[in-house]
């Protein structure tokens, strides 16, 4: 028998019967279609998350004093007077492929620049920041480490406050006055969004911490410690050792301070719609089962329907073998036709999810490979029984059957 | 010459039941190449059953069967399924056209199963020439449903002959057919007889088979008689007659 042979035989088979070819395809279809729309929907939102959390910067742990990870109430992250700059420096010189470190101090001011003024974020850091955050200088540069040896008053600014506050004009070179303090601007940074808990990263005034510690707040502690770990395979090694090294420094049983990095961020974010997948995946597959299930109904009926039809085949010269492979492949033909709709079904309907609840969605080149193979499987599976059955049809009856 | 078809002392018994059913007790025979043979028998005499095993879809339970010098009585599913393909034609009672499936394909479809694959054009090629052969050139591309019961049956000895058997085999080819069609199908057959084929042909109808060259009448199982046509009929001539006793009515 020709290779292409079986599949014309098929083809013509299913377009004899179209609408029931099309309702056995339709439990596949949905099947189908209802996993590739779940899996584009909860990768598309992994994918946000894993984003955000990417924009935290490049393999980055952070320390935060205060530990949040064991039970009892807590002032909240960077709430504790526990982390010092002298720990920072401890970190970049005493832990192994640590490539950057930056201490840092979070404050709300009032600022006021321009004849205008605006609420903002005012953080201390020191000039590796942008490197660790991955944070681009759009225009004018970064303060340097002789500015946070000399405390000085310079700053850099993120998007919104440049819209803020200079509508119209270059903001580099302008001061900016906090707390009455003058800062001249050297820089702007690009924008970057809004951050995983929402918050605008753009809505920020950048300063030398030590500038923040002595001129603006007064304090001796840092809220927290960003570290950049050298690659993305140090990152845990990284984390332990400044663990180590804090509670050696602070000398304390329990850990004052937490160290997260930005992989264990990224597990913690993207849990959620991992166990939604799972979910949605286990919903479809039981779906597709019950498309196999029609499919294998409806090709039992075929086979008695076309009994005489088998029956003259194997008179002149079909081999149980050519029956075999003719009913299989109709079976596959329904199930993987009914899975290529089934991809497209899902594929349009998250592209509809995505335009009516602005959720971004992606469909994964994989998902469309493994959506085929199992719908094929699906095919072979339940069209198996009954195309054994048909192959093992004894001629003469097969030839009598009215 | 070698026997097409020689048969030494085939039984077969079905195992139904309690009771053994003792269908061909005991049958010898041999067909020489070229032959018309009608096997006759009342229901019951065992000719359907003795069809079946010289068409390969069953195994005699004792004897041998020789196709072609071929001793084909021991050989299993596949091995006589290709036998089927290779050496033997079937045309049938009820026709069994594939419908909603043009004559073409039809005819086509014995070569599907070919040990060798046929190109596509060689099978159309095989496939006009087979239809041109039984005079239905022109309804190539009709369904089943399209055609009159003398075509299908037409179609089906097309289908029969497509891949050149040693053996066609009739089984009551015209009794779903009134009479002047069995005489035009009975025409086709000695057609294709005169031009070397050997039939086979099992019915009722003495009248049918006295279009054949020799006549096998089975009871319960055994041969009655097996003589030579006495009279033998003439298909062309008979459809003459018939022809000018129509007109001869119609001047009446």
């Amino acid at each position: 028998m020709k290779f292409l042979a079986p599949f014309k035989l098929a083809a013509r088979a299913l377009r004899r019967n179209k609408m029931r070819s099309l309702l056995t395809m339709l439990g596949v279809i949905i099947g189908v279609g209802s996993v590739i729309a779940s899996v584009s929907i909860t990768t598309g939102a992994t994918k946000q998350v894993e984003d955000k959390v990417a924009s935290l910067g490049q393999n980055v742990v952070t320390v935060f004093s205060g530990n949040f990870s064991s039970g009892g109430m807590k002032g909240g992250w960077g709430s504790a007077p526990t982390l010092t700059v002298d720990d920072s420096r401890a970190i970049k010189n005493e832990v192994a492929n640590v490539v950057a470190v930056s201490p840092e101090v979070r404050d709300r001011e009032q600022i006021l620049a321009n004849g205008q003024n605006w609420n903002t974020q005012v953080i201390g850091e020191s000039p590796d920041y942008p490197q660790i955050r991955d944070w681009n200088i759009a225009s004018g540069g970064m303060f340097t480490e002789g500015d946070v040896r000399a405390l000085g008053k310079v700053a850099i600014i993120g998007k919104t406050v440049v819209d803020q506050l200079f509508v119209n004009d270059d903001p580099i070179g302008q001061t900016l006055i906090v707390r009455n303090i003058p800062f001249k601007i050297v820089g702007v940074l690009e924008s970057k969004g809004f951050n995983l808990f929402g918050q605008d990263q753009d809505d920020v005034v950048i300063i030398p911490y030590t500038s923040h510690m002595r001129r603006i707040t007064s304090r001796n502690f840092v809220n927290s410690i960003m570290v950049q770990a050298a690659s993305k395979d140090s990152i845990n090694q990284v984390q332990q050792d400044i663990n180590t090294l804090l509670l050696d420094r602070h000398k304390s049983a329990e850990p004052d301070f937490t160290v997260r990095s930005q992989l264990e961020l990224m597990q913690m974010a993207t849990q959620t719609s991992r166990i939604m997948s799972v979910l949605l995946g286990a919903i479809a597959s039981v779906s597709l089962i019950v498309g196999g299930i029609g499919i294998m109904n409806i090709m039992l009926v075929s086979v008695t329907e076309r009994t005489r039809e088998i029956g003259i085949r194997m008179a002149v010269g079909a081999r149980a073998r050519d029956i075999l492979i003719q009913f299989l492949i109709e079976a596959v033909t329904l199930s993987a036709f009914g899975g290529l709709l089934g991809i497209a079904l899902g594929m349009g309907a998250a592209k509809i999810t995505s335009h009516f609840t602005g959720w971004p969605t992606l469909t994964p080149f994989a998902w469309i490979g493994i959506a085929c193979i199992s719908s094929a499987a699906i095919g072979i599976v339940s069209g198996f029984y009954p195309a054994w059955k048909a192959s093992r049809l004894d001629p003469i009856e097969a030839l009598r059957y009215e | 010459m070698n026997a097409v078809i020689k048969l030494a002392d085939i039984h077969k018994v079905y195992h139904t039941g309690e009771v053994d059913v003792h269908a061909v007790r005991g049958v010898s025979l041999d067909i020489q190449p070229g032959e018309f043979v009608a096997i006759m028998g009342s229901s019951g005499s065992g000719k359907s059953t003795l069809m079946n095993m010289i068409g390969c879809l069953d195994r005699p339970t004792g004897g041998n069967y020789f196709l072609d010098g071929l001793d084909v009585s021991t050989l299993d599913r596949d091995q006589r399924a290709k036998i089927r393909n290779d050496k033997i034609g079937f045309v049938f009672q009820g026709f069994n056209l594939l419908s909603r499936t043009t004559a073409l394909e039809n005819v086509e479809m014995p070569m599907l199963y070919n040990h060798k694959r046929v190109p596509s054009a060689e099978q159309k090629e095989r496939a006009s020439k087979s239809l041109d052969l039984v005079g239905l050139a022109a309804r190539a591309d009709h369904k089943p449903n399209q055609l009159s019961g003398g075509q299908q049956q037409r179609v089906a000895i097309a289908r029969a002959l497509v891949n050149q058997p040693s053996l066609l085999l009739a089984d009551e080819p015209t009794g779903n057919l009134d009479s002047q069609t069995s005489i035009e199908i009975m025409g086709v057959f000695q057609k294709l007889n005169d031009a070397g084929i050997t039939i086979i042909m099992v019915t009722h109808e003495l009248d049918v088979a006295r279009y054949t060259k020799r006549m096998i009448i089975l009871r319960d199982g055994k041969i009655l008689t097996d003589e030579k046509v006495a009279e033998r009929l003439s298909a062309e001539n008979e459809l003459k007659n018939l022809r000018l006793a129509q007109e001869a009515v119609k001047l009446a």
